[in-house]
This record gives C-alpha cells, sequence and structure tokens, in this order.
C-alpha cells in the first residue's frame, strides 16, 4: 500500500509575476485517495496540470513510477496510465456518450493509418474489443440508458459521470479528477462517493482529486493536502487536516480578524 | 418507425445499418451504373463532374467538417494534382500510377500546409491556407517549363495500361469507380480510431489530448489526407477538362469547395455529396431562370454570385446543418407522421462552454 505511485518534488510555477503553485512537494501512494483541497486561486488545478503536462514547472519535478513525468509530450501521458477529468467537463459534445468512451480507448488502438482506411480483420476485431471495454465501463457506472445519446442534449449530471467513464476507459493507473462533485445535487455526490470509493477497491486505481465538498473529501480520501496561494499548509488525514489551525485561518480568518470584528461590534 | 434490434456488436460498426440502407444504396449503384445508356452526354458530363467535386468535397469535409480545419486555399490541392497529373500523363506514364503521383504529391504539399495549422486556429489557419492558395496559384502561372504558364496546359486522355479511355462513358465509369473506393475509405475512417481521433481534436483538443492524442499528428495528417482526396479529384477534373490553367484554381474555386460543403451539411459525408450536386446544378437552375427574369436583373452580370451569397446566408441562419441536416428533418417527419413536433430538432440552448485552456 505505501508504494509511491507519484511524487512532486518542489514544484514551482510561475505566470509573469503571479507564483501559483510555490514549492510544493506531495507523494500520492498506490491505491490511496489522495485529495487536495484549498480556497479559490489556491493552485490545485494548476498542479493538476502540471501532471497532465498541460503546464510545465518553472521548476521542481513529477516523478511518476520511476520516470520524469515532466520530461514527456503532453499525449504521452494517457498511455503511462494517467487520466483525468476536468472542471468545466472538456466532452465531445456532437458525439453520443458511446463515441466519447470509445475516444477514451484511443492510447489501446491496435490498427494503423491504413488498415483503418480498409477495415481489414484486424481493425475490425480490434473495434469489437474496444467496444466490449467501453461497454464494462458504461456497466460499471450504470450509463446504458444514455449510451446513444447526444452528449450536447445531456443534463449536467450525466456529463459528469460521461467524463468519469471517460477517463475511466483509458484504464488508468492513476486518475485525476478535477472537483468531481460541482455542480451536482446531493443524490449526484452520494453516487459520485460510491463510484470512487469503487475506484479505488474494485478497479485498483489511484485518485488524486481536487475537491470543495468537505463531505465528500472526508468520505472518501485517505489523505488530504491544503493549499493556499501556492503553497502547502496542511498533509495527513481528512481530520487532522481540517483541524489544522492554518487551513482554518486560510478558510475561516484568524482569530485577531474575528475578535477584531467584535470590539468593532461592542463600540 | 424502424426499430433495429441489436444482438451484436458488430452491427454498430456495419456500414448499412439495415434492409434499408442496402435497398435505397443498391438502387442508387444500379441508378449510376445504366445511367450512360439513360441520360443524355451532357447530362452525364454533369454527373462526372459532381464525382469530381464530391471526392474533392470529402476530402475538405474531413478537414473542415470532421477535424474543424478550415481551408481557405482548397483548390491549390485541386492544383497540385491536375498539374501533375497532366505532366505525368503527357509524359506517358500510365493513369493509376499518374493518379498514385498526383495524389502523394498533394498530400505531401498539404503535409506541409498542416505545419502551420499546429499553431493557428480559427481565422488565422483561414489566413494561411487563403495565402496558400494564392502562392501556388502564382506559382503554377509563373513555373511556365513545366506548367505552361497562364496560356494552359492540354493533357492526353488517360491510359489505363493499354486501355485508352478516350469516351465521355468510360471516364464517367473510371470516375464513378474512384468515388466508391473514395467514400468508403473515408467511411471506414471515420468508424476507426484515426476518425474518432479527427472528432476529438474537432470538439475538443484539450481532453483530446489528454486522451493521448497526438495532435501534431493527427492535425498534419488530416490535412494530407484531406489533399490528397483534392489531388485525386484534381487529376480527374484535369482529364476531363482536358485543358488547365492557373485561374481554374484562384480563389473562387477554393471559396467554391468550402460553399459547397457547409451548403451540403458539415460533419456529414452525405453532406459532401448534396453539395456537389447543389454547385453543379445551381448554376444550371440560374441559366434556366434568367429568361424569366426582367432584363435588368437576368442580365445582370454577377448574377451567380449573389444567388450563391444569398444561398449561403440563408443556410448559415436558417439550417446550419446543410442540406444534409435538412433531409434529416424531413425524414424524421415521414417517419413519425402525424407526430412529428415543431421544436424537435431545436437545438437546447446549454450552459456556456468553458473558457478553454490554451
Amino acid at each position: 500500500m505505501s508504494e509511491i505511485l507519484l511524487s512532486a518534488k518542489n514544484l514551482s510555477v510561475r505566470f509573469g509575476g503571479v507564483l501559483a503553485v510555490n514549492n510544493v512537494s506531495f507523494d500520492v501512494r498506490k491505491g490511496e485517495v489522495f485529495t487536495l483541497i484549498g480556497p479559490n486561486g489556491a493552485g490545485k488545478t494548476t498542479v493538476f496540470n502540471l501532471i497532465s503536462r498541460i503546464y510545465t514547472p518553472t521548476t521542481g519535478e513529477i516523478m511518476y513510477e520511476g520516470e520524469i513525468l515532466t520530461a514527456q509530450s503532453p499525449h504521452k501521458i494517457a498511455s503511462m496510465g494517467i487520466a483525468r477529468t476536468f472542471q468545466n467537463i472538456e466532452l465531445f459534445e456532437n458525439a453520443s456518450v458511446l463515441h466519447n468512451l470509445l475516444i477514451g480507448r484511443h492510447t489501446h488502438r491496435k490498427s494503423g493509418l491504413w488498415q483503418d482506411m480498409f477495415f481489414t480483420s484486424t481493425a475490425r476485431e480490434a473495434e469489437i474489443k474496444t467496444r466490449k471495454k467501453a461497454e464494462e465501463v458504461i456497466d460499471f457506472l450504470g450509463l446504458q440508458h444514455h449510451r446513444d445519446s447526444h452528449v450536447a442534449g445531456l443534463p449536467y449530471g450525466v456529463r459528469k459521470v460521461v467524463e468519469l467513464a471517460r477517463a475511466l476507459c483509458t484504464e488508468p493507473k492513476l486518475l485525476l479528477l478535477d472537483e468531481p462533485s460541482s455542480g451536482l445535487n446531493v443524490e449526484e455526490t452520494e453516487d459520485m462517493a460510491f463510484w470512487i470509493a469503487d475506484i479505488k477497491n474494485v478497479l485498483g486505481i489511484t485518485v488524486l482529486m481536487v475537491e470543495h465538498d468537505m463531505t465528500l473529501v472526508s468520505k472518501v480520501s485517505d489523505r488530504v493536502l491544503a493549499m493556499n496561494q501556492g503553497e502547502v499548509l496542511a498533509m495527513g488525514t481528512p481530520r487532522e487536516v481540517q483541524s489544522d489551525a492554518g487551513v482554518i485561518e486560510a478558510y475561516l480568518g484568524s482569530v485577531d480578524d474575528v475578535s477584531s470584528l467584535r470590539r468593532e461590534q461592542t463600540v | 418507425m424502424r426499430f433495429i434490434f441489436k444482438t451484436d456488436y458488430a452491427q454498430d460498426i456495419k456500414l448499412a445499418k439495415h434492409g434499408g440502407h442496402i435497398f435505397w444504396y443498391s438502387l442508387l449503384m444500379l441508378a449510376m451504373l445504366v445511367a450512360p445508356w439513360v441520360v443524355a452526354e451532357y447530362w452525364l458530363a454533369q454527373m462526372t463532374f459532381v464525382m469530381i467535386y464530391a471526392i474533392a468535397g470529402l476530402g475538405l469535409m474531413l478537414l473542415a467538417g470532421f477535424t474543424g480545419l478550415f481551408s481557405l486555399g482548397h483548390a491549390a490541392f485541386l492544383g497540385v494534382g491536375a498539374y501533375t497529373q497532366a505532366v505525368l500523363t503527357n509524359a506517358g506514364v500510365p493513369f493509376p500510377v499518374a493518379l498514385v503521383g498526383a495524389a502523394a504529391l498533394s498530400a505531401a504539399v498539404g503535409f506541409i500546409v498542416g505545419l502551420p495549422a499546429l499553431r493557428v486556429k480559427g481565422i488565422y489557419l483561414g489566413m494561411a491556407t487563403l495565402s496558400f492558395g494564392f502562392i501556388v496559384e502564382e506559382v503554377l502561372a509563373r513555373w511556365e517549363s513545366v506548367t505552361g504558364g497562364n496560356a494552359g496546359k492540354h493533357i492526353k486522355a488517360p491510359d489505363v495500361f493499354g486501355w485508352k479511355i478516350e469516351t465521355g462513358n468510360e471516364f464517367y465509369f473510371l470516375c464513378l469507380v474512384i468515388t466508391v473506393i473514395a467514400t468508403l475509405a473515408i467511411l471506414n475512417l471515420l468508424r476507426s480510431p484515426t476518425g474518432r481521433a479527427f472528432v476529438a481534436i474537432r470538439d475538443s483538443e484539450i481532453s483530446a489530448q489528454s486522451m493521448g492524442i497526438q495532435l501534431s499528428y493527427y492535425k498534419t495528417l488530416s490535412f494530407a489526407i484531406s489533399a490528397a482526396l483534392a489531388g485525386v479529384a484534381g487529376a480527374l477534373y484535369a482529364h476531363k477538362l482536358q485543358f488547365i490553367s492557373p485561374e481554374q484554381f484562384n480563389i473562387l474555386q477554393s471559396i467554391d469547395l468550402l460553399l459547397m460543403i457547409v451548403i451540403g451539411g458539415l460533419g456529414s459525408v452525405h453532406g459532401a455529396f448534396l453539395g456537389a450536386i447543389f454547385l453543379i446544378t445551381m448554376p444550371q437552375v440560374i441559366a434556366l431562370v434568367k429568361d424569366y427574369l426582367p432584363p435588368a436583373i437576368g442580365q445582370a452580370p454577377g448574377l451567380q454570385g449573389l444567388v450563391y451569397g444569398v444561398v449561403l446566408v440563408s443556410f448559415v441562419l436558417f439550417e446550419p446543418m446543410g442540406l444534409y441536416g435538412r433531409w434529416l428533418k424531413v425524414r424524421t417527419y415521414l417517419q413519425l407522421f402525424p407526430f412529428y413536433r415543431k421544436g424537435m430538432f431545436k437545438r437546447q440552448k446549454s450552459f456556456q462552454k468553458s473558457d478553454r485552456l490554451r
């Protein structure tokens, strides 16, 4: 359990004069759910974008299974076993749910350009296999009803699940979930919590997520990393982090602030 | 209403999804096969042109409709194909070899033009391809030792390893065979991982990339395939006209090609064919109607351009999915009669798209 899957060392990113992430280090262990929390603008999504290689760190590096992740090109990340979802849903809008899931199988493609063009038996067999794998994910997340629906017409909650399904289709070892419960209602959030637990326990996939809903965080995460203004505030179990003085200050303000407010009221 | 009972995954990857498809496409094929004995020579020539434009349209459809990259200089690829074919055929190279050469050279040029597409998007890509179109037109006009310059170039009849294709009928069948092959190739691509990668790039580059799709490879590949098809169309075009000159491959031709796929219906293979039919029949229709209009309008220069403009604007406003989209609505109306609802195809206004990561 304690084997380290991904480790970030002294990550910093600077956008012009803004230091979005400042000297952040953490380890994600194999088989755990690791959550990043923090107020808006804390740099959580930036860390995600560093791992999926949309951004390159100014300093520091990310190691993944003994390889330097920051030296890989962005499209290689998926075939290394890292899949992600997006905060604002980035599905392929003008395609069906099934089509989206099949695109998720891209890294496992067996046929080349010419085989595709003539649709040889290799391509045909590969297609059937791809479909079978996609159907497994559909069964896992209960998307049967929406299989042939156009994504553009689906409600937000379902799209969120489709995006999770598409990420699972790549058969990842590490799943990055960027605010899986944002925009979901209470029931859908509970479903999401069950699925995250299932992804960890049944599929054995390590999960790294960014999340604001503390109920969901404490329900599913093994360890939590709290960030503020690009820096690490605290790391530990959900309970430890929630009671950390620095974290409380970042969210609610310091004791001094509160007392100063009080004084104003009494006067 | 037709309900398809699915029992096998293979059913979903078949090209003909049900008996209706098999029946209607067989009927179309049969009609195309007997056409030379039924249709007058003039109309047969028009049908040949429809097929030639449809091949070019398939290419542009793959690029613009499925990969989301717009090219305003596609006539240049048509030109490269046409001139390659002319030079090779006049040098005595058999038709199939020359055709492969024309396609290959166009694809190579398409690959090079695709490189800026890795950096620029939307209107800027349009400008890059537009200027590329001008460059090619200029090269065709100035490189007189090869192209014959503005005086144009004659091309010999196609020679398929000794079988000389000189009559319109024979050439019609040649075009038919090539059109069928090109269409099948595109359909096959679209139902396989390569085609899905194109669609993924069109809809969201950022998530395509995080699904493991190498953007640079697939974008240049799309350009290359698209240019190859345009090159094949250009080669056939050269044979059909037997005479080519640089102004046949100018900006107007590029715009015609783009117009064709937009009116046909972006993002559908049918659209390439419907658009080609529109593009070829429209001048005839205008010519027919001209006589009934008051001379001040009927004889006015630029009438065709005006009609095209009006048609394009009305399509963009009222039927963004083009002729094919209209056909889908008509078909649904007939299938559901009398239960069709007016708002059935109304696009739901979905929440705004995320601000994309750049």
